[in-house]
């Protein structure tokens, strides 16, 4: 009989990760595809913008699924993969916004700032790409060890922030029908959910433990005053 | 099916004309899903025969239409206009028609008559049952604005009849305004009295106003009205107040604030 091992290989992981980074490129390439091949539709900068400004929040909600899946899977590798799902959230994100800014406005500085200002859905989504982007900068061994552990966990809690903002601008941005905005805010109710009820638990669970008995050896021998 | 013989129109434009592929696929029209390219999808469930048209309402003569008595109505026209969404985005197109106005004198609008409403087809067995909008979509006019030569009902585009997606049998094509206003698939033109409720409004008063004027200086809360994205160009174009028919019908809104009746 065989056993599998909880981790795999170096190796596998190396695997895996190439897999997973040329699947992530397949929704930028569909696009870049559909530029050339004029097959975007009569609009294509809209369909650009909204493919990207999409996959932005799949890729946002992929990442935040990884810990929940790990803890309830116990495959505890999947952990490695997070990081690149988090950048490519933050890489979509840019190409969104690059999208905006080149192909829809083409540079037109006046107006973009208009926007950003007066549109609650722009000002939202804009503050949400701002807001990843010192998590983006941070995605690397380098700043984890110079930020300490618990500091740059702390930083890279605001994810959960990100996300609800970036549910919130596409939201509003919907003229009537708000019923694909509403999927991505359930699935991002029942990501956040899941932590706020582990955390829950954890918390319970802590203060239902009586304190911790020091372990010892012998018979107690009881101090009683002599004093009566 | 070609429609004709087409008389043509001192109203039309000679800018370039917006492809018919484009004309036909990239179209708001929520009765058969919200996405641009649901309406080429679903509208063939749509039966246009039989069809009547009830005009009705504040008129010495109301009287049922029907579809076929309708086209051959009045001489058809074909008008090649401009046509501005609210979402920013334009087209020219051919569209087939006679003016509103025509229908409207026949059936003889009384005094009392001060705007005109228009029901469009609602049906639950080939439409939408989810209620993104309050259905039957229903839109108004104020009557001079119905009775404007630039106003015309639309059997056809590209000089054939017109296809589901873009509100067969019959709709109503007001270039001046933002399209939401050209309802599609009419059932009932009604003269009234009061100001009518129309379908955008009710669902967002501060966003679409009765007017809708296509006017570059009235921001929208989503989206700027000064410029436009032309559909098949890639740099926008700058909006032209009324859509830049001006100079016909800006003397209908002499002495209104604009920006109040928006």
């Amino acid at each position: 009989m065989t056993t599998t091992p909880r981790m795999p290989g170096r190796v596998w992981i190396g695997w895996i990760k190439a897999v997973l980074f040329a699947l992530c490129l397949l929704p930028a390439l569909r696009l870049a595809l559909g530029w050339q091949d004029d097959a975007l539709g009569a609009n294509p900068i809209e369909t650009i913008t909204r493919a990207s400004g999409e996959w932005t929040l799949n890729f946002l909600l992929i990442t935040l699924a990884v810990t929940p899946l790990r803890r309830l899977s116990g495959l505890n590798w999947l952990l490695r993969l997070r990081r690149m799902l988090g950048l490519f959230a933050f890489a979509y994100g840019c190409a969104h916004l690059a999208t905006y800014l080149w192909l829809d406005q083409f540079f037109d500085w006046p107006a973009i700032a208009h926007d950003i200002l007066k549109r609650p859905f722009i000002t939202v989504g804009f503050a949400a790409l701002v807001l990843m982007t010192p998590l983006a900068l941070t995605s690397n061994a380098w700043s984890i060890r110079h930020l300490g552990g618990r500091r740059w966990q702390a930083l890279h809690r605001s994810v959960y922030g990100i996300a609800i903002l970036g549910v919130v601008h596409y939201w509003w941005l919907v003229k009537a029908d708000v019923r694909e905005p509403m999927l991505y805010a359930f699935a991002l109710a029942w990501l956040l959910g899941m932590r706020a009820w582990w955390r829950e638990q954890e918390r319970r669970r802590q203060q239902s433990m009586p304190p911790p008995v020091p372990p010892f050896k012998g018979r107690v021998i009881r101090i009683v005053p002599t004093d009566k | 099916a070609k429609l004709g013989p087409l008389a043509a129109s001192p109203f039309s434009t000679g800018e370039e004309k917006t492809g018919y592929k484009a004309v036909t696929t990239y179209n708001n029209f929520y009765e058969f899903g919200t996405d641009k390219g649901d309406p080429v999808e679903n509208a063939g469930r749509l039966a246009t025969r039989p069809w009547t048209v009830r005009v009705e309402g504040l008129a010495g003569k109301p009287r049922t239409f029907d579809i076929d008595e309708l086209l051959r109505f009045a001489p058809l026209e074909e008008r090649i206009y401009r046509m501005r969404c609210v979402e920013g985005w334009s087209m020219v197109i051919p569209w087939v028609g006679f003016p509103l106005a025509s229908l409207l004198k026949r059936v003889e609008p009384l005094g009392s008559a001060k705007y005109v409403e228009f029901v469009t087809h609602y049906d639950p067995q080939v439409m939408s049952r989810r209620q993104v909008l309050d259905w039957p979509y229903t839109e108004g006019l104020r009557l001079d604005e119905a009775l404007h030569p630039l106003t015309i009902l639309t059997v056809g585009l590209y000089g054939e009849v017109l296809p589901n997606q873009n509100g067969a049998p019959v709709r109503l094509v007001v270039p001046w305004k933002y399209g939401f206003k050209s309802v599609k698939s009419i059932v009932t033109i009604r003269l009234t009295e009061k100001q009518p409720a129309t379908a955008w409004n009710k669902a967002a008063r501060h966003e679409y106003g009765f007017y809708s004027n296509v006017n570059p200086q009235v921001d929208h809360p989503r989206w700027s009205q000064a410029t436009e994205r032309r559909i098949g160009e890639i740099r926008k174009r700058p909006t032209l107040m009324f859509n830049g028919y001006a100079e016909q019908v800006a003397s209908l809104y002499q002495g209104m604030d604009l920006r109040a009746n928006f």
